[in-house]
């Protein structure tokens, strides 16, 4: 946060946000105050359902356990931050509760921190989507100018996506993670109070919200109303560029993996036949037959690599180059807000200006803080841009020596199946062979040399 | 076991071992053409000439070179024999040997057209690839006959390898063209045995469960070619986002542009890897052929069984008509009866006559049966050795066969290791 914010505004992230005036805070309209807020105790088992009831009963992860996964974390994002990391939250523990209204999931969202805004050091409460949309919503509306992580995608496809399957609900369960930990980091974001309801609250009252969530909307429709820029910062410009070249470039990745999935698939379907063919050989041979079921096995061992190498390109591959989909979509969000802001403060100068010229006026106080906005505006995003540029290389990083392993591994399978079945087709040959000595010997077709 | 350190699954060490052991027992004991005659088929060339009916045509001709094994007199290295042969000389000696061993499973020539290949081989029978792999075949079918007991020992053969000009016409007279059992074809579907031999009747079962057998893998592989084919080549593509995504990365730029140059390596392996491949289908479609060499052998023999059968038949009939004649009996409503009643009886002298003609000709049958069944048995004692012989062959073929094939998947899945580490690294950069 070297960016020289005025004012001495939020991007340190030491003072709780309610403290704040933020100058894209309306001044007569002081911040909605947080949901009403009932701490629990994180070993409340029965946490704060208010319809359904968990399926299953959950017993707590232990807390070293937890806190293992957590330092096990820091050392994957090797980022700076990490060492002054004080907010550790995790997802996990998907659980379907059934009611006569709905079916749905909760999640389990554990909270360990030494902060003083939270009145504990650790927290657990369950959550459903809906309760981290309300928390985006929240932040997009209170943190307009920095960039709000993205959720995975709201709308399923009826029909085609099974929401209540074991694989949907562990990649949405990974992206919600995802989601929370990027708010935690985040120096301002993670100091936001609905961020602090949403982990220790026992209920959510998300009514506000949503009558908030009107408001926002009309709000952008305001300022949306045709204002042209004059002059927007060429590195703004150039942002978007590359996030539009950027998002390009995960499309055609994303194009890519799929089509490898299907041609992969589509392999195994195949594979799957010509290790069934060595059997049906195995079967109407005498000598050969160990030698062709031993081919046999050697390729259905192949086929199970091969499955699980699909299934972790689906599972974990796929879904984060479609978070980045939605990461750009945020970042391009708050960059035409930025965009929006420079405009009124433009449009309100010019007004200013002819007025001076007419009236002799000086420049009213309000164009004044509408400068001052833009600049807070620009620098927020900077800083926003800062941290995902890094994430990002952290993240791709990740990602694609993650593949690499992957694919290392499946090869490393196959390889160990194809290097057991030599073995024992050459124990069978040296028997073979000392029998054989006695008898006429004949010809034998050389081996082909590559 | 391979041992883990890099290279040495290029080398197929092991099975280099096993040929050295069979070389040397082989050398030993083998009393066959091998053994003063070493032979290979060194060179494909293609050539245009005129054919029978003058028609202008393109073809590949064969270099075949042979020098004796044993030096010289002189102990100099001895000078090779070189003469070129195409695939329809080839063909025609197989057909000559075919006719001449009728019980002996006859090697198969490499297919004269390119068969289960998958979608990126050329089809053509001018390709450089096919006329190489059909080159490697041909070489290999010398090498079967050269080392077969009984066929190594043909005259014809021997001149095939040493008399380029005179050849053909020496093949031609010996006549073996008039030996051709037309039956063989045109009756192999129409006549019933009566007593089959039951070993015969197991092996040709059997050859056709491993024609089909055989066939059907062949078809899959290639199928199977052509998706792994697919999944190495979309991969590829890989290569190319990388490469462009890096043009608009700082620190990143640098890793991400190395490795897609990675990527583009891994999809070209798979060309390399499915042309070695080619060789283990060759491998088995050599025994796919040979199926079709031993129903011959099998068939040869129902034939020889048929026509003991029929002679059987014939004396039988024979020794119930002089049965007939002797007693004067007839047992069945006939249109000897018939005459009989109509004309009146024959007289004693006629009788006589009759009977003296069906004595001879019911000696000269028991003599053809005799024959008959001599030369049966010693069809099948000489084709039962051969059978022996082929069986062992194709089992220590095959399962050569499958661990070379073994050693590929090994190579491929190490070429596959590398590739994806060396990309790694470069990830690891970023």
């Amino acid at each position: 946060m070297s960016v020289g914010a005025p004012r001495g505004l939020a991007s340190s992230g030491q003072k709780p946000i309610t403290d704040i005036i933020h100058p894209l805070c309306a001044a007569d309209e002081p911040l909605s105050p947080g949901p009403q807020v009932t701490v629990s105790t994180g070993r409340d088992k029965d946490n704060g359902m208010t319809n359904g009831t968990p399926v299953e009963t959950s017993s707590p992860a232990s807390a070293s356990s937890l806190l293992n996964r957590l330092q096990l974390d820091d050392d994957l994002d090797g980022d700076a931050s990490s060492e002054t990391r004080d907010l550790f939250v995790t997802v996990d523990d998907p659980k379907k509760h059934v009611s006569t209204m709905e079916t749905y999931i909760t999640y389990r969202i554990s909270t360990k921190t030494t902060r003083i805004e939270f009145d504990l050091p650790d927290y657990s409460v369950r959550r459903r989507y809906q309760d981290f949309d309300w928390l985006r919503i929240k932040l997009e509306d209170s943190q307009p100018t920095h960039l709000i992580p993205p959720l995975p995608e709201k709308f399923v496809m009826k029909g085609v996506v099974d929401r209540f399957s074991e694989e949907f609900v562990e990649t949405r369960m990974k992206a919600l993670d995802k989601f929370l930990k990027r708010v935690a980091d985040h120096p301002v974001l993670s100091f936001n109070p609905h961020l602090n309801a949403f982990l220790t609250a026992k209920d959510l009252n998300k009514r506000q919200g949503l009558a908030l969530l009107t408001k926002v909307g009309e709000s952008v429709k305001y300022v949306a109303g045709g204002y042209k820029l004059r002059a927007r910062p060429a590195e703004y410009t150039a942002m978007g560029e590359y996030l539009d070249s950027f998002s390009g470039k995960l499309g055609t990745m994303d194009r890519i993996t799929q089509r490898i999935l299907k041609e992969q698939s589509e392999y195994l379907t195949e594979l799957r036949e010509y290790g069934s063919v060595y059997s049906s050989w195995a079967a109407v041979e005498d000598e050969l037959q160990r030698p062709l079921e031993g081919v046999a096995s050697s390729v259905s061992t192949c086929c199970r690599a091969m499955e699980e190498l699909s299934e972790n390109t689906s599972q974990d591959f796929l879904p984060v180059l479609r978070e980045y989909v939605l990461y750009i979509e945020s970042m391009k969000n708050v960059m035409r807000k930025r965009d929006q802001c420079q405009a009124e403060y433009e449009g309100r100068l010019e007004a200013a200006v002819v007025r001076r010229q007419e009236e002799r006026t000086p420049i009213p106080a309000d164009v004044e803080k509408c400068q001052d906005k833009v600049e807070c505006f620009n620098a927020d995003l900077k800083a926003d841009w800062e941290r995902w540029q890094r994430n990002k290389r952290q993240d791709f990083k990740q990602l694609l020596t993650g593949m690499a392993d992957k694919n290392i591994s499946y090869y490393e399978k196959c390889q160990s199946a194809w290097e057991s079945l030599i073995t024992v087709l050459q124990e069978k040959q040296t028997e073979d062979k000392s029998i054989l000595r006695q008898e006429e010997p004949f010809y034998q077709a050389p081996p082909v040399r590559y | 076991m391979m041992s883990a350190d890099s290279g040495s699954c290029d080398d197929p060490l092991l099975s280099s071992e096993a040929e050295n052991n069979l070389r040397n027992t082989m050398v030993e004991k083998v009393a066959s053409l091998l053994k003063k005659l070493e032979m290979n088929v060194s060179e494909a060339e293609k050539r245009t000439g005129k054919n029978s009916v003058n028609m202008q045509e393109t073809y590949t001709a064969y270099l075949i070179e042979t020098r004796p094994a044993d030096s010289g007199p002189d102990g100099g290295t001895p000078v090779p024999d070189m003469l070129w042969r195409r695939y329809s000389e080839f063909e025609l000696l197989r057909t000559y040997l075919l006719v001449t061993y009728p019980f002996i499973i006859i090697p198969p020539l490499p297919e004269k057209r390119a068969e289960f290949v998958w979608h990126k081989l050329s089809a053509d029978n001018l390709d450089p690839d096919f006329v190489e792999r059909r080159r490697v075949g041909l070489e290999n079918f010398l090498l079967r006959v050269a080392s077969h007991p009984l066929l190594s020992n043909d005259n014809i053969f021997f001149l095939f390898l040493t008399d380029e000009k005179g050849w053909r016409d020496t093949v031609m007279e010996t006549g073996f063209q008039d030996k051709v059992d037309s039956r063989l074809k045109s009756l192999s579907a129409s006549f019933r045995v009566k007593n089959p031999d039951k070993r015969f009747t197991a092996l040709k079962q059997s050859c056709d469960e491993l024609h089909t057998v055989l066939s059907q893998l062949l078809r899959v592989r290639v199928r199977v070619a052509d998706r792994l084919y697919g999944v190495y080549k979309v991969h590829g593509n890989y290569g190319r986002v990388f490469s462009e995504w890096s043009a608009i990365e700082k620190e990143m730029g640098d890793g991400l542009q190395s490795a897609g140059h990675h990527m583009d390596t891994y999809a070209a392996s798979i060309d390399d890897i499915l042309e070695e491949e080619e060789h283990y289908a060759d491998q088995l479609k050599e025994y796919l052929y040979y199926t079709e060499a031993v129903r011959s052998v099998c068939r040869k023999h129902e034939l020889l069984q048929y026509e003991l059968e029929m002679v059987a038949q014939d004396l039988a009939y024979k020794k119930q008509q002089r049965e007939e004649l002797a007693t004067g009996t007839v047992r069945v409503f006939s249109l000897k009866g018939m005459t009989t009643k109509l004309f009146g009886q024959e007289s004693q002298e006629q009788r006589e006559q009759r009977l003296s003609t069906l004595e001879q000709a019911i000696g000269e049958c028991e003599e053809l049966l005799k024959e008959k069944n001599q030369e049966s048995q010693d069809f099948i004692q000489a084709a039962w050795k051969d059978i022996e012989r082929f069986k062992e062959q194709k089992d220590r073929d095959l399962r050569e066969a499958l661990i070379s094939y073994a050693i590929m998947q090994i190579s491929m899945c190490k070429k596959g290791i590398q590739v994806w580490s060396n990309a790694k690294e470069c990830f690891n950069k970023m």
